[in-house]
């Protein structure tokens, strides 16, 4: 399995992270290092085995649907890189 | 004997004697990291908050009845959150970030009374195993070979490196694949990885969320004891803490182990280990049947299909996990070019913010999830990891009681050295320990030799789900025997 160089961009657009042009000929090569070494993972008899989502068989805790925390805006905002009037604030989202 | 090379142990009876105060033994502590520039290991220094801690401890002692931490000085990683001090998990992309709420583990550590001295070094969201991805540069291992500066591992470096060289009394660290016990083993140091749920997670910045686990690194096992008895709690804000009491884990050290049933898994000895590493691991063999132990060759046979496993499911957990850095509500956001929108901020914020290990592991972890490709990477990864896993409840079934295996397949190597190999060739410095976090279970590296350079080497103990106590036991019976005591010669 190897990554193409459109699939290596496909694949930063997923992340957010800005890969340029020129850097993607190596990205794809790495990435394609890496899925080699997991092929491995394919030479094992999984048959019948669930995929395992924890490591000890235990039901997620439960509370009362109750607010317990909150109005701490001010708090919430302050390690904004950017905060106006109580809000986030972010470069225009709609066109 | 400088009060900063004090084990917890010693330094508590001290202070519960009267004999030196917290605010002596804090002060001890300072003036050694304000000598110690050159390991790199504290990077947010905490002078005000330490004399302060210590002050109120020693009140606490003089009024009795001080909790065991009382009053020690401890360094915290980077990767912990503390309220009003920086804490960047040793990447740019949370530079300026200063936490408005303290993580369980620290908040624990400081309602015992502990002290802190600062924020230590780690790789960049724990994202190594040099400390050579943090932001801040490499941490140094205190121990050198002649002029050559060595790693101290990774992801705990700092951690690692500033007990080894007595800058604290024991410090915090982090375990994702290894994260807290190889740099133990190339400090001279002891590690703690606990049960997954058993110390929580709340407040830690996240790697690879079934992974992690907060643990002590100390000078001694006994140390660790104490300080994860700290630690450990049932904490309502973790949904993944266990609801389970916290044991007395320093009273469980008994140093009896006659009777108890050692494993020895035969995949753990690996092509091309050193002979070093194959002897110290069969000293530590009969050391535990000198205890009266019982020696038992065992098989975990998916043991080989544990790192390809490990690079699935860790960077998948960790693309999602570091999806909130969005420069929008916490640390760093790219300059935006005029026209710009919500995009390009996130993609710029993210390229200068992440370090290329971190951009390597959000892509892969990417990748393994996105359509198409999920079941044929994430859910295979997480098939082998039930049955990793299934190795080891066997292995416990048939009567084991603890496992024995070499901590790391080398001693610590010089820093630099790592660059010119690829990434997969790096990753195998967690070939011995990776399978503990991917089952879960409990586990420790401690110094149990010096190479033929004078490099310390560890062994791994692996313990039962939730038997801390009994692994601590079987560390302590080991290290009485090893009788390590060497320390690296101060250069710094």
């Amino acid at each position: 399995m190897s990554i193409s160089q459109t699939e290596a961009r496909k694949v930063a657009q997923l992340a957010r992270i800005a890969v340029a042009d020129e850097a993607l000929p190596a990205l794809a090569a790495e990435l394609s290092h890496m899925l080699q070494f997991m092929a491995q993972l394919s030479e094992v008899d999984v048959t019948g085995v669930e995929p395992m989502t924890g490591v000890e068989k235990m039901r997620l805790k439960r509370r009362e649907d109750v607010v317990t925390d909150g109005n701490m805006a001010d708090t919430v905002l302050k390690n904004a890189p950017d905060a106006r009037e109580g809000f986030f604030a972010v470069p225009k989202v709609v066109e | 004997m400088s009060l900063n090379r004090l084990t917890i142990a010693d330094a508590r009876d001290r202070l519960r004697k009267g004999e030196i105060t917290a605010v002596e033994l804090t002060d001890a502590c300072l003036s050694a990291i304000e000598q110690a520039g050159a390991l790199n290991a504290f990077v947010h220094n905490t002078p005000d908050i330490a004399r302060r801690q210590a002050a109120a401890a020693d009140q606490r002692l003089q009024a009795g009845d001080a909790p065991a931490m009382c009053g020690i000085p401890l360094g915290i990683k980077d990767l912990f959150c503390t309220k009003g001090v920086p804490t960047q998990a040793a990447s740019r992309i949370l530079q300026g970030f200063v936490p408005e709420y303290e993580s369980t583990a620290t908040q624990n550590l400081f309602d015992a009374g502990a002290v802190m001295l600062g924020k230590l070094n780690m790789d960049e969201f724990a994202m190594g195993s040099t400390n050579e991805t943090s932001v801040y540069g490499p941490a140094v291992n205190p121990w050198r070979l002649g002029e050559q500066q060595l790693t101290p591992g990774g992801s705990s470096g700092g951690s690692a490196a500033a007990v080894a060289a007595d800058l604290c009394l024991a410090a915090t660290g982090t375990d994702t694949g290894g994260s807290m016990r190889q740099p133990a083993a190339f400090t001279g140091t002891v590690g703690v990885k606990p049960t997954y749920g058993r110390v929580s997670r709340w407040g830690i910045v996240a790697f690879a969320s079934s992974l992690d686990q907060a643990g002590p690194m100390t000078k001694t096992v006994r140390d660790a004891a104490i300080m994860l008895g700290a630690m450990a709690s049932v904490d309502p804000k973790d949904s993944t803490s266990a609801d389970r009491p916290v044991p007395d884990y320093e009273s469980a050290l008994t140093g009896d182990i006659r009777g108890k049933r050692i494993g020895i898994p035969r995949e753990y000895r690996i092509d091309g280990m050193p002979a070093e590493i194959e002897a110290l691991w069969q000293q530590g063999i009969a050391m535990l049947r000198d205890a009266g132990a019982e020696i038992v060759d065992i098989s975990l046979p998916h043991t080989k299909y544990a790192l390809p496993a490990y690079y699935v499911i860790g960077p998948a957990e960790a693309s999602s996990n570091l999806a909130r850095y969005d420069g929008v509500r916490y640390g760093h956001r790219a300059p935006l070019a005029a026209g710009d929108g919500i995009n390009e901020m996130y993609e710029k914020t993210r390229a200068e913010g992440f370090g290329p290990e971190v951009q390597r592991r959000a892509m892969i972890g990417t990748y393994v999830l996105s359509a198409g490709f999920y079941d044929a990477y994430y859910n295979r990864a997480r098939k082998v990891r039930a049955l990793i896993k299934r190795d080891f409840d066997e292995a416990f079934a048939a009567g084991i009681d603890t496992i024995l295996t070499p901590a790391t397949p080398s001693a610590a190597f010089p820093l630099g050295t790592m660059h010119a190999v690829d990434p997969v060739q790096m990753y195998l410095n967690d070939v011995f320990t990776v399978t503990v976090n991917l089952a879960g279970l409990p586990a420790l590296a401690l110094p149990a030799g010096l190479d033929s350079q004078g490099l310390p080497l560890g062994l791994q103990l692996i313990g039962r789900p939730w038997d801390e106590a009994g692994l601590l036991n079987h560390a302590s019976v080991l290290e009485r025997a090893a009788g390590f005591v060497a320390k690296p010669d101060r250069w710094w």
